[in-house]
């Protein structure tokens, strides 16, 4: 009940952001949004599955690059685009996927950062069709969608129907199934739990979702770069759900949206921010293990 | 192309040049990841940091001074050796029982950090170190001429795997090492200090990757941010060759080097993409490695 009142009342707050805030703010804003959604899917995988992935970006540019070649390249509406791009992710995860879910651990993390490099070098030099280092510039968004309001509101509907279907997700029998395989995969196995297949399937989701995020981000930026696809980027997102709390499901939400304001915030004060960030995560790392959330929780002894 | 010798000389060279640089940094990250079971990030850092020490000592303090390379490059290696042991003493050390992925962003914490700190002390301008005298020029193969510093760095990633090697399998020290990676319980049972052990091969690691910044800054140019692609290269040869397998990351640097030094020959679109190709299918078949040891999962 009270998760939900605070749901209400951070899509509210959202909602109102258009109002309070000029064109800036609402690209911010928007930007937030789908960092929101990019890691609460990185997270099903981390912090509810136990599986590290060190290759998100992969899926990200996957969507986002595809969306910017149906629309641009191929003139397809943004109806059949946009599912289309998503797909491409879907597809991506499977295949990645099937693959990593055979090893575990740092034989896991490492195979999933081959799989996204390959993405990166592809579209590095594929430059015909991705525009490579120059980045795929000029994207065909509709017009109806160039004005930062309507793509605000877009993006809020698609994120929060997005987050909503996550949550159910993970609080579902598949949910629980997934966290028992976490806590002790020879047990579930015991049990019956087909542990590959469970980590499959969610790896599969988590794809797919941080394809729409993807998706959604090239029609903020209007192009896609190539360090969309880059190992950084997969850091972005692991750094953003620690710092806000990989044991609950909004805390990686809240670390996105901290970790975007905190970058603008202080990039306009110091160029250093990657110091401020460094000290950021030791403090989190050494002073914060739940998270930012940690700090507006009571602590339960079994979270 | 290849019926011409002098050229498949030159493209062997190039690729075993680099291969033997890149050795010498894989070395060290693949000693930590064997035995601390860290995916250290910040190892490309300290690769980078090494460099700029090494420019330090080798252009600005000791500039005109016969051997100022070889000075920078001990003084790289002490200085990364002292920074990593306060670095391991003061905050990983706590880290060691906590899930990957915090050590992960510990290390990615470091990268940040020793970027900003090499942004604030050298600048971003290009820097480059200058060859040694007496390995300035060509050397005469016979086939075809060829830069006697690279030549030298051949031979140096020979002397490093070599004395690695007896490091490891023949001294007291490297038996403990061993032993915390097969068992790290029963070796604190006997009653040696695990830690300490820990303690030391990061120290070595990150001396390795000093020195090996030092070296390649004489060949290759210091920028803030070449450590982003170095560490990649890096966890490509760890993984080709094996987690902790010394052997294995000299395998897979000579299989890195010879793949791009070719690769950007005869594939030069896809040269990128063999190398994550060639990862990805080692990863598959042989998850351990080439020449690593299967682990229970």
């Amino acid at each position: 009940m009270r998760v939900l009142l605070l749901a209400i009342a951070a899509l509210a707050g959202f909602a109102a952001l258009p109002f309070l805030f000029g064109d800036y703010g609402i690209f911010l804003g928007a930007e937030i949004l789908i960092f929101i959604l990019f890691a609460l899917a990185f997270n099903l995988m981390l912090g509810h599955g136990g599986l590290v992935s060190f290759g998100h970006a992969a899926y990200f540019a996957i969507a986002a690059y595809a969306l910017a070649i149906l629309l641009t390249t191929y003139n397809w509406p943004l109806g059949l685009a946009f599912p289309g791009a998503v797909l491409m992710s879907t597809v991506a995860a499977v295949i990645i996927g099937y693959f990593c879910v055979r090893l575990t651990a740092i034989y896991f993390a490492m195979l999933t950062l081959a799989f996204s490099q390959l993405v990166w070098a592809i579209a590095f030099k594929w430059s015909d069709v991705t525009g490579g280092d120059e980045g795929f510039v000029g994207v065909a968004i509709p017009d109806w969608l160039t004005q930062p309001v309507s793509f605000y509101y877009v993006t809020l509907v698609v994120v929060a129907i997005c987050s909503a279907m996550l949550w159910v997700i993970v609080h579902s029998a598949f949910g629980h199934t997934l966290r028992a395989t976490r806590e002790n995969p020879q047990r579930a196995e015991f049990l019956g739990i087909p542990v590959r297949k469970v980590r499959l399937v969610t790896f599969i989701l988590s794809g797919t979702f941080t394809g729409v995020a993807g998706a959604l981000f090239t029609l903020l930026n209007r192009a896609v770069f190539v360090e969309f696809a880059w190992w950084t980027k997969s850091a972005e997102v692991l750094i953003m759900s620690i710092l806000g709390g990989v044991g609950s499901f909004f805390g990686p939400a809240l670390g996105a949206a901290a970790l975007i304001l905190l970058d603008r915030q202080i990039t306009e004060i110091t160029e250093y921010w990657p110091t401020v960030l460094g000290i950021i995560l030791l403090i989190v790392l050494f002073f914060l293990p739940d998270g930012l959330i940690g700090l507006f929780k009571k602590r339960k002894p079994d979270a | 192309m290849l019926s011409n010798p002098m050229f498949l000389a030159m493209t062997v060279l190039n690729g075993l040049s680099m291969a033997m640089v890149l050795f010498i940094i894989a070395a060290g990250l693949t000693l930590i990841l064997g035995v601390l079971r860290i995916i250290n990030f910040a190892h490309g850092a300290f690769f980078m940091l090494g460099g700029y020490v090494a420019w330090q000592v080798a252009e600005v303090w000791l500039d005109g001074v016969p051997g100022a390379l070889w000075i920078g490059a001990v003084v790289s290696a002490l200085v990364l050796g002292v920074l990593a042991l306060v670095v391991e003493r003061t905050m990983l050390k706590h880290l060691y029982g906590r899930e990957e992925h915090y050590q992960l962003l510990f290390t990615f914490a470091l990268v940040l950090l020793i970027n900003d700190a090499v942004k604030v002390i050298w600048g971003t301008d290009i820097l480059t170190i200058s060859h040694p005298d007496s390995l300035r020029g060509a050397a005469d193969l016979g086939v075809t001429f060829y830069p006697k510093y690279r030549l030298f760095l051949c031979a140096f990633g020979v002397v490093v795997a070599v004395g690695l090697w007896l490091l490891v399998e023949k001294t007291r020290w490297g038996r403990l090492t061993r032993a915390a990676r097969m068992d790290r319980e029963m070796l604190s049972a006997l009653g040696v200090h695990v830690p300490t052990v820990y303690a030391s091969v990061f120290v070595l690691g990150a001396g390795l990757a000093g020195m090996g910044g030092a070296l390649a800054a004489a060949d290759r140019s210091l920028f803030p941010g070449m450590d982003a692609e170095i560490i990649v290269q890096c966890f490509i040869i760890v993984i080709i060759g094996g987690l902790g397998s010394l052997w294995g990351a000299f395998l897979g640097a000579i299989m890195l080097g010879l793949l791009t030094s070719f690769g950007t020959i005869f594939f030069p679109q896809f040269e990128l993409v063999l190398v994550y190709l060639l990862m990805i299918g080692i990863l598959l078949v042989r998850p351990w490695g080439l020449l690593g040891r299967e682990e229970a999962t």
